[in-house]
């Protein structure tokens, strides 16, 4: 098997040793940090890209009441100017657009 | 006999709910002959409408990232064609990723479908049983010969999202109210998702992390998975793996395997 | 010995009924509110939950139920069980519905006539029944099976619609009545949802509250509503949950409150959700009409 013969006890040994000796080091981020290190855009090994958000992304909730937006029809829809899309890079320097219909 | 002719009402009443060129159901009427069109047409929209703000609540990265006009149109076909079949809206959603990966609009935004499922697997750790993470002095406690054979229990929250674009940054960038800046889309990144308390966290994996993860998760033992690991990368670094995984909370306990001498 | 006091049944769960809570007004929950609720302290009210929202396993929603439980009554108020469809309910559903009860204690708890499931589809609204003997005996079968599960009884309100079935057979008040005459279960009366109906289907709402059996009200809900038109360019009233009470719901709370006494009472609000202070102050509004109905019952016993 292949497991067996790539990794060896020592270099696991090897491995756990130096992750327990990390984590002891830099203990865990605390929420500071991780904001710190978000703003600072670093993309480091497991580095946190985003934590919490929990009050502005809570998920759906059911209701038992109506809604006054009227948004049921439209089997065709406008093409609309909006969204971030436009600030993201494609492979081959393209831009991502919506496609107008 | 009886169970058909009460079958009848909702039978007759809830296929138009989501086809707005259906017929209004000829069972109801409004007051005194009044036309039921404008009054069956409350329903519909208050189901359509319901449902599209459940997917933007859902995934409001991927709506910040395509604009409400074009999210509300794309979550309305959706809708129509998979309504939720469970009364927990926090479960519904599941195949909208995939929805957008071939709906037709979308396709100049090859990474949006991966940025909803780190959406929809964000939303499934906050809603995941809670348990205490592994806690690194376990980890200290193995004896060296056994740790090949160690097998880790995964925490209900964790996921895994693999992404040919660097579908974590823009999810990252996309999910707070901050301007977007210029991100380049061609980087591959792979999403580790915990919650190992209140908090639910999105990191960035590194090389062959994500299959080391995976392995671990679908119950590999840690040499099978550093193995895997290493081929998939040879970049891949078990310590800072290990590291990561435990700063995670990714797993919530560990226990020596079956010894495969 | 044990054999006299373990209960007969296998339920896991057993009989407790919560405190009954009064006359007092309480607001939904919203989670965005929680701070500021907590900042306040203990105070007097309690506060309502769709039961669905926190039908998840773990996780943010149940840590700040928990917290929130800890200091105030709750009302748990299901959105989803299909009550009036033709359709069993759904099993599932039922046993996380009772085990929310269980884990929680509300002090009330209430579900709709109305259904929201067909076959597979899950529509998330409040979608209207006939009334007829047959919807009549299926309702009564679900509400049974409810009260079997949760061990405690369960308050039914009535709904907001903007259609009437041809072959309904019986008035929404009468089939109401015989619902919880026959099922034992008590009523939430949403005035609000009375307002509604009687504007869209243009009967009395005061006639309506003559003809609802008022003493098997248990919780009343208040709300605002939003204004559209039918095809006949007529108004037509949405239950939208998404402004302040209406001043004629007001003076029918009011009317309600003399006739039956104090009862708890919710203000809704559940769209354009507002700061913490401008619900809180709906809910005492509700609170002074119940308080000075409180202070005339005092005044005539002593």
């Amino acid at each position: 098997m292949s497991a067996k013969t790539a990794i060896s006890s020592l270099v696991l040994a090897g491995a756990v040793s130096t992750a327990l000796a990390t984590l002891a080091m830099a203990g865990p981020l605390t929420k500071a940090e991780a904001d710190a290190a978000i703003a600072a855009k670093k993309e480091k090994c497991f580095g946190v890209a985003l934590k919490g958000q929990n009050d502005c992304a809570a998920g759906p909730g059911t209701t038992c009441q109506g809604t006054s937006t009227v948004d049921f029809q439209g089997n065709a829809w406008k093409f609309v100017q909006g969204g971030t899309c436009a600030n993201i890079e494609l492979p081959g320097g393209k831009h991502g657009s919506l496609k107008p219909v | 006999m009886r169970a058909n002719a009460q079958a009848s009402y909702a039978a007759a009443f809830a296929p138009p709910l989501l086809d707005p060129d259906g017929d209004v159901p000829a069972v109801v009427t409004g007051p005194n002959g009044k036309s039921a069109m404008k009054r069956y047409n409350v329903y519909r929209n208050n189901v359509t409408v319901s449902l599209i703000e459940a997917l933007a609540a859902i995934y409001p990265a991927v709506q910040r990232l395509t604009g409400p006009d074009f999210f509300r149109a794309m979550a309305r076909f959706h809708i129509r064609e998979t309504p939720p079949t469970s009364p927990l809206l926090f479960d519904y959603g599941r195949d909208f990723p995939g929805f957008i990966a071939r709906y037709e609009h979308a396709q100049a935004l090859p990474w949006l479908a991966d940025v909803a499922r780190i959406e929809r697997a964000w939303l499934d750790a906050y809603h995941a049983a809670d348990a205490a993470p592994l806690a690194a002095i376990e980890f200290a406690a193995i004896a060296p010969d056994r740790l090949a054979s160690l097998v880790l229990t995964v925490h209900p929250a964790t996921r895994v999202v693999r992404s040919s674009f660097a579908a974590v940054t823009i999810f990252a960038a996309n999910r707070t109210g901050e301007s977007a800046d210029h991100i380049d889309a061609s980087t591959p990144q792979d999403a580790l998702i915990t919650r190992p308390e209140l908090d639910v966290v999105v990191r960035q994996l590194p090389p062959g992390g994500a299959v080391f993860v995976t392995c671990l998760m679908s119950g590999c033992m840690l040499a099978e998975a550093a193995a895997a690991a290493l081929e998939d990368s040879r970049d891949f670094e078990l310590a800072t793996n290990i590291a990561g995984l435990i700063e995670a909370g990714a797993f919530t306990s560990l226990r020596p395997g079956d010894q495969k001498k | 010995m044990d054999a006299e006091i373990r209960p007969r049944t296998s339920a896991a769960i057993p009989l407790r009924f919560s405190l009954a809570i009064g006359g007092v007004a309480g607001t939904s929950f919203k989670p965005e509110h929680l701070a500021a609720i907590l900042d306040e302290g203990p105070q007097r009210g309690f506060f309502e939950v769709h039961a669905e929202n926190y039908m998840g396993a773990g996780g943010p929603p149940h840590r700040m139920l928990e917290r929130l439980r800890r200091d105030h009554p709750l009302s748990v108020h299901g959105v989803c069980m299909s009550i009036g469809g033709p359709g069993p309910l759904d099993r599932a559903h039922l046993a996380r519905f009772r085990g929310l009860i269980a884990r929680y204690q509300p002090a009330l708890v209430s579900e709709h006539l109305a259904w929201s499931t067909h076959e597979t589809s899950f529509f998330n609204d409040l979608l209207p029944l006939p009334y007829t003997k047959a919807t009549l005996d299926r309702v009564c079968d679900h509400i049974d099976e409810v009260q079997e599960a949760i061990r405690c009884p369960l308050l039914l309100e009535n709904p907001s619609t903007y259609v009437t079935f041809r072959n309904s057979t019986m008035s929404e008040t009468d089939f109401i009545r015989a619902v919880a005459e026959r099922t034992g279960c008590g009523l939430l009366l949403d005035v609000n949802n009375v307002f509604v109906s009687a504007t869209n289907h243009g009967f009395s709402a005061l006639q309506y509250l003559s003809d609802f059996p008022l003493a098997r009200v248990g919780e009343i809900h208040l709300a605002g509503h939003a204004e559209q038109s039918d095809d006949e360019g007529d108004l037509l009233l949405l239950d939208s949950h998404d402004g302040p009470v209406a001043d004629a719901v007001w003076k029918l709370f009011e009317i309600v409150i003399a006739r039956r006494g104090p009862v708890p009472t919710l203000v809704e609000w559940d769209s354009n959700i507002p700061d913490w202070p401008v619900l809180k102050t709906e809910a005492a509004a509700a609170q002074a009409i119940l308080d000075r109905r409180c202070a005339m019952e005092d005044r005539h016993a002593g």
